[in-house]
């Protein structure tokens, strides 16, 4: 393994990263804000931290294998979290425990959105905004970023871009270069977030919040700078632009290039992931909007439209935002709004969740076990976009299902030995693995009240969910390891 | 660039290989996925899994936008399909195609833009063919490169212990040999290059790269080790497409004895030969070798398709006697462990064919293309357009222009004459300037120097 390469990579990134917390210094300084020191002294802190790292070791310049960019990735996440929180713990306000500060700074990364700060309309403006900011970074992972804005990866980008991205085919380049690639990517990303900030403006939110909240809109994060989240503008019209963009964000952005190269949307409609993806939420929501009405939640049907439509998509992509308390709606909903979590966005997109294509896959490969059934001798290929999958696929597929699944019983037993209830240590886990951010329970409005060690667990969670389990998973093999 | 590979076979991969380091957009297409997969993780390309002429595949690998087409599947016929669809479809600028069958060569006027639209013919067997022939004529030399149309050689020697340069500067050269122009290009001592200036010293061992006239290469390389005698009995091990050619195109100047296994083969060879002695048998024969005279012949070249055999074989004609042993090696890290210790020349097809691919990659007017050492080095003939004022290198001396690390400029070309470059030598324009880059990492500063400036359109 080429430690002093790796080494040297992580002294860059750390010293891009410090960079980021410019805008808040300069708007704690402007706004004359009691946060300017912290992230005075987290800016140095990092800085001349990456530049040490880096120092021993500029010139090393190996090609990184396989094996170097899991470590990158996985230990720069973890770095990255550990100095994303810097600024959180240091600040006077909110006061933060390390553990929350971590809890908090992983949350925002890794795009989940579960939160420990209650208050957040009292908190400085350069708190929030630093929030936002780590969630839209954490959004297309800051690895593609890396790739797309620093020559210095070379060929090794392709293994740290696979290990960052979501989806089972991670093989597929928009473009032969693959910084290209994760340039096209950023352009898109930041193109639809510009947007979502003009509509949200628009739609009559203040400057500051149209862009805090097109950050975590667009990363399908779910922090937002009120308590109260976009339920706060209790506004029909910002919603529904929030569900437009969410359902954008949650898309493969494969799509959303070739739509942009040839100016054409018939790509969508031939994608079968895409058409799974609409499919899923629209049945999804349609049961919500009509239980809602129904069980007389919302007495008027255009209520229950609104609020049903906002939360499924919300839920659904695994962004997190909340209009009603939706932990407390009747009946089955809550538990149908968390299994649809699972499903999550499209591969390639910034949802979380275990993709739709994944479902999509494991689902066809079960009617195929059917008409094995029906017809012994029948030749069955699971085809996705009219094209047979390799089998190779399915297996990955199927191993990742299992591991999931897996991660997530342990995990949710933890939790229950440190002593949450039920419906909180299964809605928790299930929530920071799929990366959604506010489950049911205790931890339906914030995450502030549960123990120390259930926050460690869950931030491992919400990690293991970012990276698709296998990337973090790899690397606690003693194969890995072995030279 | 933006260039389409079709065929991810020894040229294809090496194309990639060299071609994907240098800032060019590569998507390679071949039928076989795996291997197709493996390149992408290890280069940084795009791979597109089909069959390379249909117009759906070529769609997918983006031949609408591309600058260039590089057609090297294993069917002559697939590669000139894709050519055509290439131009009908979308008018890729550039299609260079692999054609293997002698017999289309001999008819250049089925490739055009009425008829087939191939714009570069390559023969990677001629190549080789050419190659081989030149480094027999020339013995002594690892590599024969011409340039300006064989005016020009570029020679690469291994110094001898004992020899008149060795342990002297490099200025003596001109008094050793007060009428023989020639200028040094480079010198490579254990793997590393050591920029030749007037007071370098050359030691025994070190590979030196010399330019001169071809009717002067002879007595330079004497300056370096003790001249060979001319080649007169070559034997060739391996009938195919190279060892056939080889065949032809020395059976009239040496004498010539080629080895084939397959006994259809042999019987074709002798059919079509007319001087030299085919002989039916392996290679690696001892009984054979000695019964052959072996130990009297001046070259033995192994040119067989198995790479390992190539190498057991002139190891073995080595020991048994043959005066000097080739080889024919594709793979880059065998070439690295055999030559110079056991096999004398070790040839590269792959970085034979690449150089007639890279003068059309190169920006600029470049003429000529030789990849040297690996692909590490290259050699480039350039033509120097414009003048003073949109020119970097017209109507200034060599003193004047500003070289990247580790570039030199070794000779021009001016009409029909061949100038040895000194530090006063002038630039002129239309001038063939002959530079040798011993680190291709500063190959875009090179082709920024013979871009000519914008006003001089």
């Amino acid at each position: 393994m080429q430690f002093r390469t790796i080494q040297r990579i992580i002294g860059l990134l750390l010293m891009v990263f410090s960079v980021i917390m410019l805008p808040s210094i300069m708007m704690a300084w402007w706004l004359q804000e009691a946060t300017l020191k912290a992230f005075l002294i987290a800016f140095v802190l990092v800085m001349a931290g990456g530049f040490l790292f880096w120092l021993p070791v500029r010139n090393a310049r190996n090609d990184l294998r396989v094996r170097d960019g899991f470590i990158i990735v996985v230990s720069f996440w973890l770095v990255l979290t550990c100095v994303g929180s810097l600024p959180l713990y240091l600040s006077p306000l909110p006061a933060l425990s390390f553990t929350d500060a971590f809890f908090e700074s992983m949350s925002a990364l890794t795009t989940t959105g579960a939160t420990v700060i209650t208050g957040l309309d009292r908190l400085p403006k350069s708190i929030l905004w630093y929030r936002q900011e780590l969630q839209w970074l954490g959004g297309m992972g800051i690895i593609v970023l890396a790739v797309a804005v620093l020559p210095m990866l070379g060929i090794g980008g392709m293994q740290l871009y696979r290990a960052e991205t979501p989806g089972p085919m991670k093989d597929s380049k928009l473009t032969p270069r693959i910084k290209e690639t994760a340039k096209a990517l950023w352009y898109i990303y930041l193109g639809l977030t510009i947007v979502c900030a003009l509509a949200y403006k628009i739609a009559g939110m203040t400057t500051f919040d149209a862009i805090s909240h097109s950050f975590s809109t667009i990363a399908i994060g779910g922090f937002s700078t009120h308590d109260l989240s976009i339920g706060y503008f209790n506004s029909p019209t910002i919603e529904m632009i929030a569900v437009v963009f969410m359902l954008l964000a949650g898309v493969n952005f494969s799509l959303h290039f070739i739509a942009w190269r040839n100016l054409s949307l018939v790509g969508y409609v031939r994608d079968s992931e895409f058409k799974a993806y609409i499919t899923i939420l629209s049945v999804v929501a349609a049961i919500t909007i009509l239980y809602l009405y129904f069980s007389k939640t919302f007495l008027n049907l255009g209520d229950a439209a609104h609020h049903g439509l906002f939360q499924a998509v919300s839920i659904g992509t695994t962004t997190g935002f909340t209009t009603a308390a939706y932990f407390h709606w009747p009946g089955f909903l809550p538990v149908l709004l968390l299994f649809i979590s699972f499903i999550g966005g499209s591969a390639g997109s910034t949802g979380g969740g275990m993709k739709v294509i994944r479902c999509l896959l494991v689902f066809k490969q079960g009617v195929r076990e059917i008409s094995r059934l029906i017809h012994p001798n029948a030749q069955i290929s699971v085809k996705i976009n009219h094209k047979a999958m390799p089998d190779r696929v399915t297996e990955a597929v199927w191993g990742f299902f299992a591991i999931y699944v897996g991660s997530f019983t342990i995990m949710m037993l933890v939790l229950l030995a440190t002593g949450l209830d039920q419906v909180t240590a299964f809605s928790a886990v299930a929530a920071c693995l799929n990366n959604l951010g506010p489950g049911l329970g205790e931890v339906g409005y914030h995450y502030a009240d549960i123990n120390d060690t259930a926050k460690w667990v869950l931030s491992l969670a919400m990690l293991l969910g970012r990276l698709e389990i296998f990337t973090l998973l790899v690397l606690l093999t003693p194969a890995f390891w072995r030279r | 660039m933006k260039i389409v590979i079709l065929g991810a076979g020894q040229v294809g991969m090496s194309v990639a290989r060299n071609l994907s380091g240098e800032d060019n957009d590569i998507t390679m297409v071949d039928t076989n996925e795996t291997l197709l997969k493996d390149l992408q993780d290890r280069y940084d390309i795009q791979t597109v899994a089909g069959i390379a002429s249909h117009p759906g595949v070529l769609f997918s690998a983006g031949v609408k936008d591309a600058d260039m087409l590089i057609a090297v599947t294993d069917s002559d016929e697939v590669n000139m399909v894709a050519c055509q669809i290439a131009y009908t479809l979308y008018h890729t600028p550039i299609k260079i195609a692999r054609l293997r069958s002698r017999d289309y060569h001999r008819h250049p006027e089925i490739f055009g833009a009425k008829a087939i639209p191939v714009d570069v013919l390559i023969s990677p067997e001629q190549l080789v063919t050419t190659y081989i022939h030149r480094l027999i004529e020339q013995p002594g030399a690892l590599q024969v490169l011409e340039f300006a149309g064989g005016r020009i050689q570029l020679v690469a020697v291994r110094a001898a212990k004992g020899s008149p340069l060795v342990g002297h500067e490099l200025s003596d050269l001109r008094q050793h040999m007060p009428g023989v122009e020639t200028r040094v290009a480079a010198i490579f001592r254990q793997g590393e290059s050591i920029l030749p200036k007037g007071d370098t010293v050359i030691a025994a061992d070190d590979e030196v790269f010399f330019l001169a006239a071809p009717k002067h290469i002879r007595a330079v390389t004497s300056e370096l080790r003790a001249l060979d005698k001319p080649v007169k009995r070559v034997m060739i091990a391996g009938g195919g497409n190279i060892g056939h050619l080889l065949a032809k195109s020395l059976e009239g100047d040496y004498q010539v004895k080629i080895i084939e296994r397959d006994a259809a083969i042999a019987r074709h060879l002798s059919e079509t030969l007319n001087k030299a002695i085919v002989l039916l048998g392996d290679a690696a024969d001892e009984e054979l070798l000695a019964e052959e005279n072996i130990e009297n012949t001046d070259v033995f070249c192994a040119l067989t398709n198995d790479e390992e055999a190539n190498i057991l074989s002139s190891m073995l004609a080595k020991r048994m006697g043959a005066r000097k042993v080739m080889s024919l090696i594709n793979r880059p890290s065998y070439v690295d462990l055999v030559q110079s210790e056991t096999i004398d020349v070790a040839i590269s097809p792959q970085q034979t064919t690449i150089g007639s691919l890279l003068t059309h990659v190169r920006r600029g007017d470049v003429v000529v293309v030789h990849s040297l050492r690996r692909g590490a080095a290259e050699a480039i003939e350039a033509v120097a357009h414009g003048d003073k004022s949109t020119s970097k290198v017209v109507g200034r001396s060599i003193d004047e222009i500003k070289l990247p690390p580790g570039t030199t400029i070794a000779a021009l070309v001016r009409g029909e004459d061949v100038i040895i470059a000194h530090h006063d030598t002038v630039i002129e324009a239309e001038d063939h300037v002959i530079l040798f880059l011993v680190d291709k990492r500063y190959i875009k500063d090179v082709e920024h120097l013979f871009q000519v400036g914008l006003t001089f359109f």
